[in-house]
Parts: structure tokens; C-alpha cells; sequence
């Protein structure tokens, strides 16, 4: 079964189909929290784009030495660990991210996309699929929170990866930089969505 | 698959559980290891970007000068940068910090020039909201603290009473960064009082 075709499907779901923002809407915590630029989303994005990877090879890995009753603590010390292990090499090697996004990095730990990756496909698949399909939602969520930061950069900020585009004094739209532009963008951006991939599908 | 899941014994659950604790602590140590100089490295880095950024042209080392001073009002010792040039003290920089930001810690670090006036400010730590109180780190904010000295300017918000300008909509945040700087200069006022006593 392990055929191109449906690691191609299995890819593209968690970017379209199944998008882990703006379909199943999973992770809301760093997803309305952190996006207040393109580049703390896209930051953020990777960030949980190499914990769900990375738990996902793992969980995959020893799914059959895991007893049944005691897989979510065993998957969730597997997650912190990675969450820890990114964190660390974020205040090392990039610190001007660590201090953007701040609580939001341990906080992956319990963005229940990665749990949810683990428990509902790593823990049944072979390892090749588990990969692609942490690769597929990763994507996904790295697509959406860059886009919902860059909305809200442009909006909030005049501004696009820090590049201005109106000068300091100006007055933007500063709601979209707060938490309530968070919530009005997301549902925004999930209707256009979803209705381009409506009408695809 | 192949292999058949484990069933959930006692003695299955609990080997299994220590061995991936185990193997996640082990790993931690490890990475915790190698991250552990590149950290301090980048903690300094930034310290030296800042001291740069608020001390008047030095040619000391203050990172190893640095004096640290406890006071009651603030949680961390008070950092004490001195800068000399051609081995005559030209200024210090000393950090202040203020709890009362509007997501809590606002941590400056302050540049005087040998009269007490401010040279510069850098922000080493905020919290604030994106936008709003972030800008405290901007241009058009900071240029009101330099050249200005805090025996005669009031640091206080305008609405409080003093002259400092608040970032519109961020009078909390303004109100943080006052007192942190305050803070600083307390300290610094204080030190320069012992250096010349001690000096005579």
C-alpha cells in the first residue's frame, strides 16, 4: 500500500482536506497567540513542524513496545522532550525568536495537533507514511500561520516581514494586532478557504 | 505491522515508561550540553549590543567591570556597567527594571554620561503588547529620555504629573519604562556618590 500515489494523498491532506487550522481548527493556542507577524507565525510553524515530525518518527518507531494504557504519558514525555530540545537551540542559536515567542515554545507541548498526529495516525501507520503525514500537517500549519500573521502584519502594523510599507506615525488598524484581530482574521481566512477548496473538491 | 503490541502488564507499563523517561532525560542532558556555551555566548552578545547601543565611546571592557548592587525594590541585583576612556570613567550604563508593565517585566538597560544625563536607553526585556507597548523600543519614544538628565526631568508620565511622553494607548507600558528608568538612575546617582567620597 505504501505507494507513491498515496503518500502524495496523504501529503496534500493535511495541507487542503484536512488542514490542521483552517479545517479542523486544532492548535488555537499558538495559532490566535503568536501570529501578530508573518514572521513570528512562520517561527512558530516550524518550531511545531519539527516537534510533529520528529514525534511522529518517534511514536511510529516504538508503537509496538508501547502498552496500550500507558501511551498518551509516554507520547506526551516524548513530545516535551523535543519541545525542550527546541527550545534550548532556539535561545542558543536564534534568541531574537525565543524572545518573540516567549511561552508560546514550551506551549507546544500541548498543542493537541502533535498529540493528536501521534495518537490518532503515528501509533498505526509505518514509519514512511508517519513521516509523510507529519511533513503533510506540518506544511499545513506552517501555510496557515504564516498567512494569518502576515494578514494580521499587513493590517495591524503596515508592515510585511518588518518591511514597512507606510511610515511609523501611521495609523493602523491596531485591532488586528490584539488578541480580538486574531479571532476576526482566522474565521476570515477559514471562510475564504474554505470555500476555494470547496469549489476544488 | 509485524511485531505485537505489548499488553499493558504492570511490570510492561512500568519498564516502558522508565525506559523512555530515561532515554529523554539522557538526550536533554546532552543537548542541554552542547546548547549551554552558545547560550551564554548569545546572552552576552546581546549584553554587548546594548552597552554599545547607551555608553558614550569607551575603550574598557565593562562586561567584566560590571558591579552588582541588591536593593529592595527590585527582585535581581542592579547590573553596574562602568565605562572608562584612556582609564578615565566617561559614563555607565546600568540596567532598571519595572514589574509593572502591562504583561509584567520591562527591563532597560540605561547609559548616563558622567553628569547623570541619559546618553541612551536600550530595552533588554519586554513583554508588551505587539503594536502597543512594543514601540517603546522605537526611535521616535527613546529620543525624548536622551540628553535629558532625571534630576531635573520628571520621569513620569505626563498624566501622572511628570514630562514624559506616553506611547499612545500604552500608558502602562510607558508608565513600566519610567519607573525602570528611575530605577537606574537612583542607583547610578548612588554609586557616583560613593566613587567620589571614596575618590577624596
Amino acid at each position: 500500500m505504501a505507494n507513491t500515489l498515496d503518500h502524495k494523498q496523504n501529503f496534500l491532506k493535511g495541507i487542503i482536506k484536512e488542514n490542521p487550522v483552517f479545517v479542523m481548527l486544532l492548535g488555537m493556542c499558538p495559532t490566535l497567540g503568536v501570529t501578530s507577524s508573518a514572521f513570528n507565525g512562520l517561527g512558530m510553524g516550524v518550531a511545531t513542524l519539527f516537534v510533529l515530525l520528529m514525534s511522529n518518527i518517534v511514536v511510529s518507531l516504538i508503537k509496538s513496545q508501547i502498552p496500550n494504557k500507558v501511551r498518551i504519558p509516554a507520547f506526551i514525555v516524548i513530545i516535551a522532550s523535543f519541545v525542550t530540545v527546541v527550545e534550548m537551540v532556539l535561545e542558543a542559536f536564534i534568541p531574537f525568536l525565543y524572545e518573540q515567542l516567549g511561552i508560546f515554545i514550551p506551549l507546544i507541548v500541548v498543542n493537541c495537533l502533535i498529540l493528536g498526529r501521534a495518537e490518532a495516525f503515528a501509533s498505526k501507520n509505518s514509519l514512511m507514511a508517519s513521516i509523510v503525514d507529519a511533513l503533510g500537517m506540518g506544511v499545513g500549519f506552517v501555510i496557515a500561520l504564516t498567512a494569518l500573521g502576515a494578514v494580521r502584519e499587513i493590517l495591524g502594523n503596515g508592515s510585511l516581514f518588518e518591511f514597512r510599507f507606510v511610515s511609523e506615525d501611521a495609523n493602523t488598524l491596531i485591532l488586528f494586532i490584539l488578541p480580538p484581530g486574531a479571532f476576526i482574521a482566522l474565521a476570515y481566512l477559514a471562510i475564504i478557504f474554505n470555500r476555494l477548496t470547496h469549489k476544488v473538491a | 505491522m509485524t511485531l505485537k503490541k505489548k499488553e499493558s502488564t504492570l511490570v510492561n507499563m512500568v519498564v516502558a515508561l522508565f525506559v523512555i523517561t530515561m532515554a529523554a532525560g539522557l538526550s536533554l542532558g546532552f543537548v542541554n550540553d552542547l546548547t549551554l556555551e552558545p547560550k551564554a555566548r548569545a546572552r552576552l552578545a546581546k549584553k554587548v549590543k546594548a552597552l554599545n547601543a547607551v555608553l558614550p565611546q569607551y575603550d574598557n571592557n565593562p562586561v567584566s567591570e560590571v558591579l552588582r548592587f541588591k536593593i529592595e525594590e527590585a527582585k535581581d541585583s542592579i547590573e553596574f556597567y562602568p565605562a572608562l576612556k584612556d582609564s578615565v570613567i566617561v559614563g555607565a550604563a546600568v540596567t532598571g527594571a519595572s514589574e509593572k508593565g502591562y504583561s509584567g517585566l520591562v527591563k532597560l538597560m540605561v547609559g548616563f554620561e558622567l553628569d547623570g544625563s541619559i546618553k541612551n536607553i536600550a530595552v533588554l526585556e519586554q513583554k508588551e503588547t505587539p503594536g502597543l507597548g512594543t514601540k517603546m523600543k522605537g526611535e521616535k519614544f527613546l529620543r525624548q529620555f536622551r540628553g535629558k538628565n532625571p534630576a531635573t526631568f520628571d520621569l513620569k508620565v505626563k498624566k501622572d504629573g511628570g514630562e514624559v511622553d506616553a506611547l499612545a494607548g500604552a500608558t502602562i507600558s510607558t508608565r513600566a519604562f519610567s519607573e525602570a528608568t528611575q530605577q537606574a538612575y537612583d542607583v547610578y546617582k548612588e554609586v557616583n556618590k560613593m566613587e567620589i567620597k571614596s575618590d577624596n
